[in-house]
């Protein structure tokens, strides 16, 4: 299979004040389709920077970001905001659902840019909530759900547009050990049974090995690579 | 319409803060509502002001009476087609809050020079009949329960009668008109300046005012300075006046109620456009988080701004439009004290306008900001 994320001597800078502060340093990185990725590091080295370059949430100062066959570092605002909705699902650590919507509404948000009809948004958000095991928490706000439930629910508005690629930014920091493997687990099963490419930001290490690859980072720069399976 | 269900949630996130704001927008437009109304009421009065008529009052003030000996004069003024009078009776009928517009004319004269105030033939003919006889507006007859062929008594605050010291004049209603270009002049009453005149302790001989119609209004300022200079260096000097121009100057004796209006409802609307924009900031302060979501997820710059906006203008037009019902509602009770029965479609299309500048000022500095937010500094709480 290609390469679904190439990065070619990207850098990232950022100013602080009067202080420049480089985080990622002429990095070079290559991800296949279909790999599962996770990227383990200290704190402040750089995972989450380079998760959001590949994401198309923010943009290098210097070097090329390619991702599903876009050099999306060269894209406009609008450009990347379409782009990100075609071809990226996100997952956060604290779930960032929107607290008066219900599980359903929550999941339809990003249909929401597409042409599909109201019927059709709907039936493809609960297809998605059936997938994470969900579909009878459907009507319910995320303030009814556990925590682990709302990472589920997290997971269904990530895949419901059928994105090209999972970026996760610690998506179980804030679940224990038993929710965390349930979790994992669906995330694997996304990745081998229907063929989702996932990057996954993660300081566990038994979260990692649930990955297919591990990365690590220290200080902006990627150390070594390891294959798990 | 697919952000709808969106909009609304969002609208509805904090919902105490959101029945505050909304209220006291219903409040501003509920007085907006009525304040205009009220002004558009009066404005309507002078706008209905036919073009043909002069109004010829005495020069020292409306109360100061004009002796009658000034007709044929004023019906030689070149270009005058007609003259009627009338005068200040000021009635009220059993109590003093049921104020009577009640007017003594001569009911042929009076009928050629307002021809839009419409009477039964039969019933003219039974005014001129009956030294007594009233002839009531419809609306003032619906008012009172009264009906053709009663006695009632009308007090008034001015004339006494001169065979019995009795300011208590009695009348029988021998017929109704209506007013076909302006029904909300249909709350007053007519009656015989004969029996007027001959009945009062004081002023026979006088009128209050003359109603002059022109045979081409483009001639009214000349007829107008014409009429004036007849009586000019005379005990009774005039003013006279376009209609439209004595309704002005009527209501300016209440004050200008155009400029209470506007500054009532200017002082109302700077005061809400601070409230509600500091509303709107805070709701988009506390979702920084979400608006930075929805941004991740592919919503762009300005669809977020939209949705902000859109957000704004919702708040807006569902509490002016419940404030406007309101008023709508609560306007018809105005009807003894303006004549006006129906709120003024020109109030509810500007009050429609207003709320959208309203949304567009409030929403406008929250809309930018959202649009400027940075995701990765608002999700990681920069």
């Amino acid at each position: 299979m290609g390469n679904i994320v190439s990065l070619r001597k990207v850098a990232k800078r950022y100013t602080r004040g009067k202080e420049v502060v480089e985080v990622l340093h002429s990095l070079d990185l290559d991800i296949a389709e279909g790999d599962f990725v996770a990227l383990m590091g200290p704190s402040g080295s750089g995972k989450t920077t380079l998760l959001n370059l590949i994401g198309g949430l923010d943009r290098p100062t210097e070097g090329e970001v390619i991702v599903a066959g876009e050099h999306i570092d060269r894209l406009s605002g609008a450009a990347l905001a379409r782009w990100r909705a075609r071809h990226v699902g996100f997952v956060f650590q604290f779930y960032n659902l929107m607290p008066m919507l219900s599980a359903q509404a929550n999941v339809e948000l990003p249909l929401l840019l597409t042409h599909l009809s109201a019927a059709q948004r709907r039936a493809n958000a609960l297809t998605a909530l059936t997938i994470v095991g969900l579909a009878d928490r459907a009507r319910h706000k995320p303030s009814e759900l556990s925590g682990g439930q709302q990472q589920r629910v997290a997971i269904a508005r990530a895949l419901v547009a059928d994105p090209t690629l999972l970026v996760c930014d610690e998506p179980t920091g804030d679940l224990d050990r038993r929710t965390a493997d349930e979790i994992l687990g669906l995330l694997q099963v996304l990745n081998r049974e229907h063929g989702k490419t996932i990057i996954m930001v993660t300081h566990d290490p038994k979260a990692a090995e649930y990955a297919r690859r591990q990365l690590h980072m220290d200080k902006g720069a990627l150390v070594d690579g390891q294959q798990v399976s | 319409m697919k952000y709808f269900p969106l909009l609304w949630a969002t609208l509805w996130r904090k919902k105490t803060r959101t029945i505050f704001t909304l209220l006291s927008i219903v409040v501003a437009f509920l007085l907006f509502g009525m304040l205009q109304g009220v002004n558009a009421a009066f404005q309507q009065g002078v706008n209905n002001a036919n073009v043909n008529r002069l109004i010829v009052t005495s020069r020292i003030s409306l109360t100061e009476p004009l002796p009658i000996a000034q007709k044929p004069l004023i019906e030689a003024v070149p270009g005058v087609a007609g003259i009627a009078y009338a005068s200040w009776f000021g009635a009220y009928y059993q109590e003093q809050k049921n104020f009577v517009f009640a007017t003594p004319v001569d009911i042929d004269d009076y009928l050629k020079v307002v021809p839009e105030l419409k009477i039964a033939p039969d019933q003219v003919e039974a005014l001129k009949r009956t030294r007594t006889g009233l002839i009531v507006g419809l609306d003032l007859l619906q008012k009172y329960g009264w009906k053709v062929g009663d006695r009632i008594p009308l007090h008034s605050t001015i004339w006494v009668k001169k065979d019995d010291g009795n300011s208590d004049w009695p009348f029988d209603i021998v017929g109704t008109y209506d007013f076909t270009t302006d029904r909300s002049q249909n709350n007053g009453a007519l009656f015989n300046y004969s029996y007027f005149d001959e009945a009062r302790t004081f002023g026979a001989g006088t009128i209050g005012w003359w109603i002059v119609s022109v045979r081409d209004p483009n001639q009214s300022a000349q007829i107008a300075a014409a009429i004036d200079k007849l009586f000019e260096n005379s005990p009774d000097e005039t003013k006279s006046q376009s209609e439209k121009e004595f309704a002005q100057s009527f209501l300016k004796q209440f004050g200008d109620i155009n400029f209470i209006v506007q500054a009532i409802l200017g002082a109302v609307f700077f005061t809400l456009l601070f409230l509600t924009g500091n509303t709107m900031m805070q709701a988009v302060r506390e979702r920084i988080p979400e608006l930075a979501v929805l941004k991740t997820l592919g919503f762009s710059d300005t669809k977020v701004t939209v949705l902000v906006l859109a957000e704004s203008l919702l708040l807006c037009l569902i509490a002016a439009a419940l404030g406007l019902l309101l008023a709508s509602l609560l306007f018809p009770m105005l009807k003894d004290y303006i004549g006006a029965v129906k709120l003024p479609t020109s109030v509810l299309v500007s009050g429609a306008g207003i709320a959208v500048l309203l949304a567009l000022a409030t929403g406008g500095l929250p809309a930018w900001r959202a649009k400027r937010l940075v995701i990765v500094d608002a999700l990681a709480g920069r």
